[in-house]
């Protein structure tokens, strides 16, 4: 493919003093059973930016993402060597409470999976088993977080009808507002758009651009044009192996490694 | 984590607590569930291996105050029971089976669906009144071919439902082969599907076999019941295992509790034994028909 | 779509004969069912016919039940069939759902298979061997339990009268054991239904097992479930020879579990044999009739809200 198809990047400033390390990922290796998913991978993600993870299917960066809240830990013979530092702290050790770093680091999934309940309980799940709000402050915190996903405009005069009521892109802002009810600190994104039309897909897009003010946002994306748009970092597997780490704009337009940029530019994934 | 503050750790602890419990509690459950099989099992056999000799099998029942006998007659009668069931039920679980599963994707197809469930669900005891008003009053008299009806009817929702998974799950590949050689799709239902299925319809029959065989209540009243030989089908009371395990479980004397408990270790081992070769032959492969 | 059937010509004309001929008498079989349904509500309300003229409505609610007199009135019955199925209920639904649960949630994958088969063998066993075994075993084991309930808690209407171990406790327990496997069986499929995506949502927004399970997974599985205990239900109201053998077969319309009572199809068992003049009969047809109405409902209800959540519907390749 002609150089030229190489997409275009938004100036998006580097990283700087405002945005310190939030998750260092220290030589980590990840294995289903005997097959290992991830070897020796090692990255920062900072605070407040948009992390874009790329790769080709199959690479890893999935696996990468879901060892992030150890969602990894639902799978039967997954296990993983290495280090997580969340502020410093390793979450892959074993006396970690799952249950508050899951709080801290939400997910937002492929496919939107709402629960089969009202929008408003689909919102206030979090937040009530976490004992965050009760009553007339978790009305407020619900349609809080409903207006930073960019939905209330849509949903506020049917907050109890069925979630299942809601096209597609308007139920992966849901599940977008179901994180941010949890007030977390890090929010992951396993490919949130591509079950979704264009133009949802480009709505979330400038919602993650929002969401970065507040949180800290990994995203899995196979779309490259998408990650040149939304990201700051970008990381490219392959094959298990994280290959380059950088700034987007370096990445998307003069690469390091030669693997990044045939991928980029399409000759292989 | 550190930096929790100490109200936030006392939630989480109860949170902790209640997850604990359910587990306890589900783990309570599923043993409250599996003591009445122990139980039973255990006491069916404890009971039963001391009064089952080969007197059992082959003499014919004493009258009271004799000790010894046997069951001969209802040993005998209950499979004969079950094989005039089988040629009633059979025959419409099977075609009707491959009915729904070659021509039942309509809305006739699901209307027979949703009364076989039905029919499975109508308690024995209605089928054999049913029974009884349609053959044995006509007839004047109990029969074992009247019992072997209402046998027989219960089976059908069962072997139906069973044949028309199993016949679904052969390949359509399979099918086509057999049509691109130019069969006709009878044939092709009856030569290809049938045999690939094979293995499976004979499970689903055995399955119908397990669940009739220790039924009384639809022979109450067909085939009655007797203490002596009766190989007229068409004529007269057919003393059947379950039956007579209901009449001298109900009467007062000790001996012929004693036999009631041999009849129901015969009746327990046959139906578990055709039961678990049936899940066997079924693992993996198919959802039960229940 | 069913499999293409040869359209062909000439000679081959008599291969679509066979095939249609084929395709018809498998259908004449089937449709067996649907006639056996008729037939049956037909043959019954006809032989009900003179209790119903003569008693109308007031079979139901009528607690006379004199053969000599010729009066018949069902409500002992119905109250017996009631109360046993309830308390077959309130005993078997904990046990059953705690259990699906650990089948279908929690249990490691190399126990979930041999238990469920474990639970389902007990839906193997014969009524009558529960019948014996409850007569047998569990009436003399409830002697003492019973004396302790009226001791302690008599002032109960539940725990009142002399206690024989016999009579509604009895019966209640019975059935709660009898109905334990399909209740459990079937709600450990629905569960197993609810897709993984709900519970990953879930865990990932820092939930405990239990409060997955109590939020998407339950409220998913929650049709699937009440049909589960609708098809329970079902299998208690018709359940006929254990009950008889442990039930004491009284018409009584009391409250306590230790007295005697008598359900609508242990009274067939017992009575139908020596049924003396036709209204007799009939009353006894009508109570079949009643017990058949009342089993479709239930069953039919059930099947609906299983149907719904696609269970239902047969697996495999054709569809």
């Amino acid at each position: 493919m002609p150089r030229s198809a190489v997409p275009e990047v938004k100036a998006n400033p580097g990283p700087t003093a405002l945005h310190p390390p939030k998750i260092e990922v220290q030589g980590l290796s990840c294995y289903y059973g005997r097959f290992r998913a991830l070897t020796e991978v090692k990255l920062t993600i900072r605070e407040r930016q948009i992390t874009a993870l790329i790769g080709p299917s199959g690479c890893g960066k999935s696996t990468f993402l879901r060892t992030l809240d150890r969602m990894n830990d639902v799978i039967e013979g997954a296990r993983h060597e290495g280090a997580v530092l969340l502020d410093g702290e390793d979450i892959l050790l074993p006396d970690v409470d799952v249950v508050a770093l899951r709080r801290r680091v939400g997910m937002v999934f492929q496919r939107p999976n709402p629960f089969p309940m009202t929008i408003f309980d689909n919102v206030a799940y979090g937040p009530r088993i976490h004992g965050l709000a009760r009553g007339s402050d978790l009305e407020d915190l619900v349609e809080d977080s409903l207006k930073r996903a960019a939905l209330w405009e849509e949903v506020k005069d049917k907050l109890r009808h069925s979630a299942f009521d809601l096209s597609g892109g308007q139920q992966q802002r849901l599940c977008i507002a179901r994180v941010l009810a949890v007030e977390p600190e890090v929010v992951l994104m396993d490919e949130p758009a591509s079950a979704l039309d264009p133009i949802s897909t480009l709505r979330i897009e400038e919602l993650m651009h929002e969401l970065k003010q507040h949180y800290t946002i990994v995203i899995v994306t196979h779309n490259m044009q998408q990650a040149a748009r939304v990201s700051d970092e970008t990381g490219f597997f392959l094959n298990g192996e994280m290959i380059e780490f950088g700034p987007s704009t370096r990445i998307f337009t003069d690469p390091a490694d030669k693997r990044t940029e045939d991928y980029i530019t399409g000759r292989f994934g | 984590m550190t930096a929790q503050a100490k109200a936030p750790s006392l939630r989480l602890a109860r949170r902790k607590a209640a997850n604990g419990l359910m587990w306890g509690g589900a783990v309570l459950a599923t043993l409250a569930a599996l003591v009445p099989l122990g139980l039973i099992l255990y006491y069916v056999a404890a009971q039963g291996i001391s009064s089952l000799n080969l007197a059992f099998f082959t003499q014919l029942p004493k009258p009271v105050g004799e000790s010894g006998g046997g069951m001969a007659n209802a040993v005998v009668g209950s499979l004969i029971l079950v094989g005039l069931a089988s040629l009633v039920g059979l025959p419409i679980g099977l075609l009707g089976g491959i009915y729904l599963a070659e021509f039942g994707n309509n809305r006739l197809g699901w209307a027979i669906r949703f009364a076989a469930d039905v029919l499975s669900g109508v308690p024995s005891i209605v089928i054999g009144m049913f029974v009884l008003a349609l053959v044995v009053i006509p007839m004047h008299g109990v029969s074992a071919v009247a019992g072997g009806c209402a046998l027989g009817l219960m089976m059908v929702p069962i072997a139906m439902r069973t044949t028309e998974e199993l016949v679904r799950l052969v390949p359509m590949s399979l099918r086509e082969g057999s049509l691109a050689l130019g069969a006709t799709h009878w044939r092709t239902i009856v030569k290809v599907v049938m045999q690939a299925a094979k293995g499976g319809v004979i499970t689903g029959v055995l399955l119908a076999i397990a669940r009739i065989a220790g039924e009384a209540a639809p022979i109450l009243f067909t085939a009655g019941s007797t203490q002596w030989w009766n190989l007229k089908v068409t004529q007269g009371p057919m003393s059947s295992l379950p039956v007579q395990i209901y009449l001298y479980a109900g009467s007062p004397f000790e001996e012929w509790h004693r036999q009631a408990w041999a009849a129901a270790l015969v009746l327990v081992t046959m139906v578990l034994l055709l039961s678990i070769a049936a899940r066997y032959a079924t693992r993996g492969r198919m959802r039960l028909v229940r | 779509m069913s499999a293409g059937r040869p359209r062909r010509r000439g000679r081959l004309g008599r291969a679509n004969l066979e095939d249609r001929a084929f395709g018809w008498s498998t259908r004449l079989f089937a449709l067996c069912v649907i006639a056996i349904l008729a037939l049956l509500g037909y043959v019954l309300a006809r032989a009900a016919h003179p209790a119903l003229l003569m008693f109308g409505w007031g079979f139901l609610s009528s607690s006379v039940w004199d053969p000599v007199r010729e009066v018949f009135g069902a409500w002992p019955f119905i109250w017996g069939t009631l109360l046993s199925s309830t308390l077959a209920l309130l005993i078997a639904v904990p046990i059953s759902l705690g259990a699906a649960v650990f089948l279908a949630e929690l249990a490691p994958p190399w126990l979930r298979n041999p238990i469920s088969f474990l639970v389902e063998l007990l839906a193997a066993v014969p009524s009558v061997v529960y019948g014996l075994w409850g007569l047998f075993v569990l009436a003399p084991m409830l002697r003492p339990v019973e004396a302790w309930l009226g001791h302690r808690l008599g002032f109960l209407p539940f725990f009142q009268g002399s206690a024989y171990g016999i009579g509604m406790l009895a019966a209640g327990l019975i059935l709660a054991i009898m109905i334990l496997p399909i209740i459990t069986a079937v709600s450990r499929e629905v569960l197993l239904a609810v897709p993984r995506t709900q519970r990953e949502a879930a865990y990932s927004l820092g939930a405990t097992r239990w409060e997955a399970i109590r939020g998407p997974v339950l409220r998913y599985a929650r049709a699937g479930i009440m049909g589960a205990v609708i098809l329970g239900l079902g299998r208690a109201l018709g359940e006929t020879m254990a009950v008889t053998m442990v039930i004491g077969n009284t018409p009584t319309t009391s409250l306590s579990l230790f007295s005697p009572a008598y359900t609508m199809p242990s009274v067939l068992a017992n009575e139908f044999a020596e049924a003396t003049g036709k209204l007799h009969s009939a009353a006894l047809m009508e109570i079949a009739l009643l017990l058949f109405g009342v089993a479709i409902l239930v069953n039919a209800v059930a099947r609906l809200l299983l149907w719904s959540v696609g269970r239902g519907a047969p697996r495999g390749v054709r569809e």
